[in-house]
């Protein structure tokens, strides 16, 4: 084999290597990092993202982490996770019982975003569903131990919407209310204002992602009364009203009163028998 | 292919008064053309590295809002979009079309690169090069050597992945572990651990493999490789007449590949480093003390 020859061989086989080599640790780097990339689509439960984000993954193929909605955040609520925090990288998130989303009218983070990672088609902030807060202990809460607190209420800004009071009975006194805070995911943007001023040392009313506070019912499920108001009237044969085999002249209240004799005296005539027992007695001797 | 000017290596070994072989580039210039001068784009370009991340770091820092966001994508005066062209292409891999803002803001900085050399960004804005040059100059002054060279080609294939894994995961998984982001984003948000990184940078770039990570492991170096190959701003060794082979750019270039088919190219070929990988750092031209090398475009002839 001539030198020449023999030089182009070896050229091309470390050409070969080279390329061979660069492939197998892109495949490796790939696979290490793929696998990796799928634990962080799993947000933790105290990470908030901001308004207009809806699929974790959704907003993870569109975040480019560069923070100007941190900073036209006008609270600092907001504020982009560092290495070793354990929510994707370098992207926007807050901690409710630190500092609450104020829920700003002109929503200026959703309007910072250069790539539309907080959706632009959020415009009314009320329509935002940054988490859903729950009261996740009845234990501590001092509603449930029949104190007035109703703080989370109090500051909830779709009060009566997101946050309403219920009253139920004291059980323990026997003569007092219960005023217990109830949230309603209808209205509920999860802001978080009801965490950070929940007065326990830890909140007892706590915002959630949505898909972790939320259950949701078999999408067969229908609710009677609710179909049967949208209906107009009932939608299965309605039961046939039950007809008591009476005698004549009397009938029958559903309402309370019960059997009700007529005092018609013309039908009283009409009975066969007299009224008293020892008269129709004597009647049969005779 | 292994071309006739693979000799030129071994043919400036002849012992003709070699200054010092490369070991010490730039003594030579700093003699014959002053300290400054032989120093000259370094400082320029630490100038504008600085400046560009005084811009980023003033508004949080002392309230001076002229560039807000960072490096991936910011809002300049309040009107001027610009986005990492890199990481934009990412989300697109990963199923997501930005807003406009960050199209045009790609675009803005995409045809900026295209046309003063895509690694402009390595050398010139990219507070990473400050490390690994620090690195590159311990590894000199100690003489370090160890015998690990990554491929050059490794980044264009981590380059190929990023991609790959964002669109199979749908999101931005490079992102999670970016160390050239990461740094850019602490360093304007506030520092975390990730300092740790800058040190991982600096070991594996002094002790472990030369010029490793901005030369061939770095993705986002690869990119801007991509978008600098056909360039406007090139740099020209215009006096290779003059070369007295003493080595001193190629020990200080980044890319010291770059430079052999522009200096030691036949006659008929042309002087102009054409190699998408060269960073337009100029540190050639500041070490040479002939004076061979100078800043021009791509279409200059022999």
């Amino acid at each position: 084999m001539s030198p020449e020859s023999n030089k182009t061989l070896q050229s091309r086989r470390r050409f070969l290597e080279n390329i061979s080599r660069t492939a197998g640790g892109a495949v490796l780097f790939s696979i290490g990092l793929g696998l990796y990339s799928q634990q962080t689509k799993s947000l933790p439960a105290d990470a908030i993202r901001p308004p207009g984000v809806g699929d974790e993954t959704d907003f993870l193929s569109a975040c480019v982490r560069c923070g100007l909605c941190v900073r036209d955040c006008p609270y600092d609520t907001l504020k982009l996770s560092k290495l070793g925090e354990p929510i994707a990288l370098g992207t926007p998130y807050f901690d409710a019982r630190d500092i609450p989303c104020e829920m700003c009218e002109d929503i200026p983070c959703v309007k910072a975003c250069p790539t539309g990672a907080l959706d632009p088609e959020l415009t009314n902030i009320d329509d935002a569903r940054m988490g859903l807060a729950v009261l996740v202990d009845q234990e501590t809460c001092i509603a449930f131990q029949g104190l007035r607190c109703e703080v989370c209420f109090n500051v909830c800004p779709l009060q009566n919407k997101a946050i309403s009071l219920s009253r139920s009975h004291n059980a323990r006194t026997g003569k007092h209310a219960l005023i217990i805070p109830v949230v309603h995911s209808s209205d509920c943007t999860g802001c978080g204002k009801c965490e950070h001023a929940c007065i326990l040392e830890e909140a007892a009313i706590k915002v959630m992602p949505v898909k972790l506070a939320k259950g949701e019912s078999g999408k067969h499920y229908r609710l009677g009364w609710e179909e049967k108001q949208k209906a107009g009237k009932s939608l299965v044969t309605p039961d046939l009203e039950h007809k008591y085999n009476l005698p004549e002249g009397s009938s029958y209240d559903y309402e309370g009163e019960g059997l009700i004799q007529s005092d018609d005296s013309e039908k009283n005539k009409k009975t066969p028998f007299n009224k008293s027992a020892l008269d129709r007695l004597n009647e049969g001797v005779r | 292919m292994v071309s006739a000017t693979s000799h030129t290596s071994s043919a400036i070994k002849s012992p003709v008064k070699k200054s010092n072989g490369g070991k010490y580039p730039g003594q030579e210039a700093i003699k014959t053309k002053g300290w400054l001068r032989a120093n000259k784009w370094l400082l320029l370009r630490r100038l504008s590295q600085m400046s560009i991340l005084s811009l980023f770091i003033a508004g949080p820092m002392f309230g001076v809002w002229i560039v807000k966001g960072n490096m991936s994508s910011s809002l300049t005066l309040g009107v001027l979009p610009l986005s990492d062209p890199f990481v934009f292409l990412q989300t697109l891999f990963a199923g997501h079309l930005a807003e406009a803002t960050a199209i045009s803001g790609a675009l803005i900085v995409l045809v900026f690169y295209f046309l003063v050399g895509g690694r402009v960004y390595c050398s010139w804005v990219c507070p990473i090069n400050i490390v690994t040059d620090a690195a590159d100059w311990v590894r000199r002054k100690f003489k370090i050597k160890s015998s690990l060279t990554f491929s050059r080609m490794g980044r264009y294939g981590l380059l190929a992945s990023t991609f790959i894994i964002a669109s199979v995961t749908g999101v931005l998984a490079w992102e999670l572990i970016n160390p050239v982001t990461m740094i850019q984003r602490e360093l304007v948000y506030g520092m975390g651990v990730s300092w740790l990184l800058v040190v991982a940078i600096f070991v594996l770039d002094a002790f472990i493999s030369r010029r490793a990570w901005c030369g061939h492991l770095c993705p986002m170096g690869a990119f801007y490789s991509l978008i600098g190959k056909y360039s406007l701003i090139k740099t020209n060794a215009v006096n290779r007449k003059s070369c007295d082979d003493c080595m001193d750019c190629f020990a200080i270039c980044p890319e010291p590949q770059v430079i052999k088919p522009a200096l030691k190219g036949s006659e008929n070929s042309s002087p102009v480093i054409v190699s998408g990988n060269c960073t337009n750092c100029g540190r050639c031209i500041d070490v040479c003390a002939k004076d061979v090398f100078e800043t021009s475009h791509r279409f200059v002839k022999t």
